[in-house]
């Protein structure tokens, strides 16, 4: 079985002799080093804030867990500088194949157009990913990470919270003007907050076996219901690196877990499904899910973050992925507060666009999983309906619900300014903005998301020139698509993801959202929807 | 409201007695599941989310209904 994969040392910090008046103060303390916490340090520390980041363990966990991320991930990781390797280690896939009995039912592709940069998804082991991110941590001297240093309390003060922390030296304390909490499904701080964690728990359960072995399966997501080496329940296979495949099997609710996850008994049950015995297990685990969220993500200067804010089903990969967004939503927000460049108010933002984003993905992942696991007989015969009908209608098959995968939301957000001008296509205001193929006067080809990162990651004009310079106000990043001096769009596919014209300019937020849109854009209109965007107005 | 309840079919016995003849011969059972098809078939043939809605809650308000007359008889 799976050992950790790294491990890490504790270290005595001088702070630990601090005390009284004399605490150590930071602008933010993200506690939590998973996938959440290490990606918002990192964004944090990119923006130029010392960031302190506690985790009360000092080694990557156990297990795959989390094994697939988003395109939407994986542009966000390109930007914190461990995108290469990511997808360098993964494995990328945008095909998925849902099978009845023995039958092949109905093929589905996540991306079926070019002329993106990243993958639909990548598979791979969230240790890899917590690992690459580690590496990243340990560039930036702006990031100060504590491994076996827990919080043990919390006291919020008017301008800052007292932290104590307990590290195998003993306890100590410090002061934070902002705490984001990324401490994960079973969240300490959250209780320290007393707040509550509601919604419904699922009384199914599933069986996660991640194998190792060599076999030729192509590197598409596999889902059955009601396989023949399986019947009447689903399961799903998933491969990820390192000749590892993820192997998902609904049990029953009353099944055993103490009994069930026993290697001897597990390894029958995929001998079934893999017609052979030539494996040796890499992870088991088995569990229930549960789908709930906090009411408010923002607790005085306290801020939740990933699964410690909310948390869903694993069907449709929006746990780990949400979390990620979460991140990337927060860092610019809280950097321009912390520089005193935007109120306070900017942050109840992100409790808005985020909060209705984890309402979707509880949604979605709910749907997922009923359909999965039909709660009565009649839910049953509209499911078996569904799939049987799936074999000769088009709407059969795109009813089938094996999971909707994580694509970007649309924020419906005070941030953003209305359109006001007329648009066939493109992200409308509150939306992701879109990749595409663009060409540099060098010749050197690269992406608009290559191209958001160059120009700074920050308020970005993507501007489509028409010969008159665009008035804009300062400090913002521009791209610029034709003209002299701008990018080409070599494959014309900028122009028409954007339903853009000359003189067409999209307004990008740092953390690439669409925050207003104009045919023809004047200055004062620029900088209204850049004060909206920065919660001055 | 968007879902029609005004009759609709030239003939009304002719469709109710189409649906009533694909049950003949079934067990609860089997009716259950050609009804839990023909729902899907039909809801997905209107394609409107509002009329469905309706749809659905004049058929539970009917429902509840003709139990409380049933309760009231016994």
């Amino acid at each position: 079985m799976a050992q950790s994969k790294t491990q890490f040392g504790y270290r005595r910090h001088p702070d630990q002799d601090r005390t009284g008046a004399d605490l150590a103060e930071y602008h933010v303390v993200v506690v939590g080093a998973g996938p959440v916490g290490l990606s918002l340090a990192i964004d944090l520390a990119q923006r130029g804030q010392p960031v302190v980041l506690l985790d009360d363990a000092d080694r990557i966990g156990e297990g795959s867990r989390a094994i697939m991320f988003s395109k939407r991930s994986l542009e966000y990781w390109d930007r914190l500088g461990v995108g290469n390797r990511m997808v360098g280690k993964g494995v990328g896939w945008s095909v998925g194949k849902i099978f009845h009995g023995a039958s092949l039912l109905y093929q589905f592709n996540m991306l079926p157009e070019g002329g993106h940069k990243r993958p639909a998804f990548i598979n791979l082991q969230q240790f890899h990913a917590e690992a690459y991110l580690v590496d990243r941590v340990q560039e930036l001297s702006a990031i100060d990470l504590r491994w076996r240093n827990k919080v043990i309390g919390m006291d919020q003060r008017n301008d800052h919270v007292v932290l104590t922390i307990e590290t195998p030296d003993g306890s100590y304390r410090m002061r934070a003007s902002y705490v984001a909490a990324c401490d994960g499904a079973r969240s300490s701080l959250r209780q320290m907050v007393g707040a509550e964690f509601k919604g419904q728990v699922f009384e199914d359960q599933f069986l996660i076996a991640d194998v190792k072995m060599t076999a030729e399966f192509p590197t598409e997501r596999w889902f059955w219901f009601d396989p023949p080496f399986h019947a009447g329940r689903s399961a799903l296979l998933h491969k990820q690196p390192d000749d590892i495949w993820r192997i998902d099997l609904q049990l029953n609710r009353y099944a055993d877990s103490a009994f069930e996850k026993l290697p001897e008994n597990v390894r029958p049950r995929i001998a079934r499904m893999l017609g052979h015995d030539k494996f040796d297990f890499e992870w088991i685990s088995l569990y229930k899910f549960q789908c709930r969220r906090m009411e408010k993500f923002i607790h005085g200067r306290v801020i939740f973050a990933g699964d410690a804010a909310h948390q869903v089903s694993p069907f449709g990969a929006r746990g780990a992925n949400s979390g990620l967004e979460d991140a990337e939503n927060l860092a610019w927000k809280l950097d321009r507060v912390l520089r005193r460049i935007s109120p306070e108010a900017l942050l109840e933002s992100y409790h808005i666009e985020r909060s209705a984003t984890a309402d979707e993905n509880i949604r979605e992942s709910t749907r997922s999983t009923d359909f999965m696991a039909p709660n009565s007989h009649q839910e049953a015969r509209l499911r078996q309906a569904v799939l049987s009908l799936a074999r000769e209608t088009e709407f059969g098959k795109r009813m089938i619900n094996a999971g909707r995968p994580s694509v970007p939301s649309i924020y419906d957000s005070p941030l953003s300014t209305a359109d006001c001008d007329a648009w066939r296509g493109g992200p409308r205001p509150g939306a992701s903005m879109l990749d595409a193929p663009i060409a540099a006067r060098s010749g050197s080809s690269s992406y608009l998301t290559d191209a958001f990162i160059k120009a700074g990651t920050r308020f970005t004009l993507l501007e489509f020139t028409n010969g008159a310079a665009v008035d804009s106000p300062e400090g913002l990043g521009v791209i610029r698509i034709g003209g002299n001096d701008g990018f080409s769009d070599c494959e014309g596919l900028v122009r028409s993801r954007y339903d853009a014209e000359p003189g067409t300019a999209y307004l990008l937020r740092p953390d690439g959202y669409v925050a207003a849109r104009f045919r023809q854009p004047t200055r004062s209109a620029l900088e209204g929807a850049l004060a909206r965007a920065t919660g001055i107005n | 409201m968007a879902l029609s309840t005004s009759s609709n079919f030239a003939k009304p016995d002719d469709a109710f007695r189409a649906v009533v003849e694909a049950h003949r011969g079934l067990n609860d059972e089997q009716s259950a599941a050609l009804d839990a098809a023909l729902v899907l078939i039909l809801a997905n043939h209107i394609g409107d989310l509002e009329v469905l809605r309706e749809a659905i809650a004049l058929a539970q308000r009917r429902m509840l209904a003709a139990g409380q007359q049933q309760q009231q008889q016994q």
